[in-house]
């Protein structure tokens, strides 16, 4: 069992796994609100599957699943408001349909038509997907920096696992946030593994209470927890449009699934483990608490799962359809003012065309 | 007409930079209160502010990460790294992100920001402070990398650097950061990826850029009391690359040599010897000849002599060429 040294530190927590309230679960949202938390995770997690699906069936190249993170990220992102700038990693497909990504456009990245960021960042406020570990850390910083400037009060938030917290620009990217007192939230998804190494492997403190040593406030939240994240998230950004600089969120959670389709996650752990952290579902916790709350009943969830079940096949459709992008488009944008050197290569390789 | 150092033009460009567009900022390592540890940034946070002109920490790839940020925020980052041997730590972030973002974004967000790197030996330096990484950037597709050799070119260099959509490696060959120029600083000339004949003749063609530009003018003076009358052209930026420019001098001259401090393997050379083989090889009279730094650490300051090329090595491959 991978139980990091970190298991017993203090966790914010407000329901707990069977559904039931063990904090004040009165986080200022409304009822509606409430409800499209979960219509949310549920469109989220039937996405999910279907792009392990559709990478199965040839449509996508890799794709890394989310499974089990879904309250993580549908909670802290919708926390943010429109202004507010996200800088993901890779596997944040669920907070891309938070904020409005255009989903077909996101896959596009997968499906291996275009690199990071195949939807509108600026237009989206949500960045290129960043595959290269813990750098958009930085650019997070940056970008609220930059935002302070201009005496915004907007903040950014910048998604990243356990295993970006190992790498340099971790460090060099929180210091800075501190220094400079960004309104930039460091929001750490601690899903147990990195690839094939445990969390215990990589780390010996948790990862929030790092906090303290850079001089910003510090949270660990029970990521399977959608309310719990929610609450710790808009903490942080009400924080952070105060004037009161960063925090450093850890969300405790779990990738059920492999690292990516290219990984098979039976050759390091154990089925136990794996089924242990499918007891604290955060679809089953968060669904539960609100029929026992009668905030819903089973034809919301019925319906939820319907809605999500047709949206999927849209996405799938559109996908599927699309076509290869022109091969000029490799020269196109790799400047906006493109050297002779590389106008004379274009024409080399496309001809006239 | 005044005379400048070229650590007085760059601070003019930046201070002019600074005055003319209200969303440039300048930070780095020591660019505040102390103005730089060559003092480039000298009066700047005074002039400017805090908010435009500030002190990081020791972090280079946070200074290269947050010039992502700050552009996709709209600024217009003029970034310092100390020293070119303390610039590696920024590498993952310049190559991954800086000089990827407008093509990763399908031409959607650019990064107009410059990443100035005093760079390049001569200077009795201790180890990591006279390296020339002039090719690691200029291999990564999506950077320009400018060097200037003269005060007034660095000037306008930096200024056109500093208003090019595209991001900019700046290097700044410290040997001439103390040499003279006399003229007026000014924007107006030729952009990016146009080089300079400094000295015309017709023998041979010195091809060089940064400190080295000074080094071949003296050597082609000294070939000059022989009878060689050698033509130097200042590259003045590796990316854009004036090709045209190479291809002229060697038609002319049918005879070049090329000349940097960085090693010989895969060095600028490589790429320039290429180019005349292509556009040129119906009017070579000799083989093209470098003259480089060695494929070796660059050494202690005992020592740096022997490694840079040298006036004496210079005109030798010139008079190798011509004669052959």
């Amino acid at each position: 069992m991978n139980e990091t040294a970190s298991t017993d530190a203090p966790i914010v927590r407000l329901v707990a796994p069977d559904g039931t309230a063990v904090g004040d679960v009165e986080v200022g949202l409304s009822r509606d609100e409430r409800r499209k938390l979960l219509r949310l995770m549920i469109r989220a997690r039937r996405l999910d599957r279907e792009c392990w699906a559709l990478q199965r069936q040839g449509e996508l190249t890799v794709y890394p699943p989310f499974e089990g993170q879904e309250a993580a990220q549908v909670g802290s992102a919708f926390a943010l408001g429109p202004d507010d700038f996200v800088f993901p990693s890779f596997r944040e497909l669920a907070a891309a349909l938070v904020r409005g990504v255009d989903v077909v456009e996101y896959l596009q990245y997968h499906r291996g038509t275009w690199h990071g960021g195949p939807y509108d960042p600026i237009a989206s406020r949500f960045a290129p997907i960043c595959v290269p570990v813990a750098t958009q850390i930085v650019h997070a910083v940056g970008w609220a920096m930059g935002a302070t400037f201009d005496g915004s009060t907007a903040c950014s938030l910048a998604y990243f696992g356990d295993g970006s917290s190992s790498e340099g620009d971790f460090h060099e990217g929180a210091n800075l946030a501190a220094v400079f007192r960004a309104p930039a939230i460091l929001f750490c998804q601690n899903n147990g593994w990195a690839i094939s190494v445990p969390s215990n492997e990589q780390f010996v403190a948790p990862i929030a209470a790092r906090a303290a040593g850079y001089g910003m406030r510090g949270a660990r939240v029970d990521g399977n927890d959608v309310l719990a994240v929610y609450a710790v998230t808009r903490d942080a950004v009400e924080r952070a449009r105060a004037g009161e600089g960063p925090t450093l969120i850890e969300a405790v959670t779990y990738r059920i699934g492999s690292h990516s389709t290219a990984d098979d996650a039976t050759r390091y752990r154990d089925e136990a483990e794996v089924a242990a952290w499918g007891e604290r579902d955060p679809i089953y916790r968060y669904r539960t608490h609100l029929l026992d709350a009668g905030t819903i009943d089973d034809a919301f969830v019925r319906g939820c799962d319907e809605e999500a079940e047709a949206w999927v096949a849209e996405i799938r459709a559109e996908l599927t359809s699309l076509g290869e992008p022109p091969v000029a488009e490799m020269f196109d944008h790799a400047f906006a003012d493109p050297p002779p050197t590389l106008l004379r290569q274009r024409e080399e390789l496309l001809g006239d065309g | 007409m005044a005379e400048h150092t070229m650590v007085a033009a760059l601070n003019s460009a930046l201070r002019d930079a600074l005055a003319a567009d209200p969303r440039t900022l300048v930070f780095g390592e020591d660019v505040g209160a102390l103005g730089g540890v060559f003092r480039v940034t000298e009066g700047l946070q005074a002039e400017f502010g805090r908010e435009r002109v500030f002190d990081t920490p020791i972090a280079e790839a946070g200074i290269a990460g947050i010039c992502v940020g700050l552009a996709m925020a709209g600024w217009r980052p003029i970034a310092e790294m100390q020293f070119e041997g303390f610039s590696y730590p920024a590498l993952d972030q310049v190559i991954s992100h800086l000089a990827k973002y407008r093509e990763r974004t399908r031409g959607r967000v650019g990064m107009p920001a410059v990443i100035r790197i005093p760079s390049f030996g001569g200077i009795r330096g201790k180890e990591h402070h006279g390296e020339s990484p002039e090719t690691y950037y200029a291999h990564t597709a999506g950077l320009k990398v400018v060097v200037p050799s003269t005060p007034l070119d660095a000037y306008r260099l930096l200024r056109r650097s500093i208003e090019d959509p595209d991001p900019v490696i700046f290097l700044e060959p410290k040997g001439r950061y103390w040499s003279r120029e006399d003229g007026d600083l000014s924007v107006e000339g030729p952009g990016l990826g146009r080089a300079r004949v400094v000295r015309e003749g017709g023998a041979c063609v010195l091809i060089a850029y940064g400190a080295m530009v000074g080094r071949c003018l003296e050597a082609a003076t000294a070939l000059a009391e022989e009878g060689i009358e050698a033509a130097v052209l200042d590259l003045r930026s590796l990316v854009p690359l004036d090709v045209g420019a190479i291809r002229d001098a060697v038609r002319s001259t049918g005879r070049a040599v090329v000349v940097h401090e960085a090693p010989l393997t895969l060095g600028m050379g490589a790429e320039i010897v290429a180019r005349i083989v292509e556009e040129a090889f119906d009017h070579l009279e000799a083989p093209v000849a470098r003259v480089t730094g060695p494929d070796v650490p660059y050494p202690p300051a005992s020592l740096e002599l022997r490694y840079l090329p040298s006036i004496e090595r210079i005109a030798n491959a010139v008079r190798t060429v011509v004669a052959y």
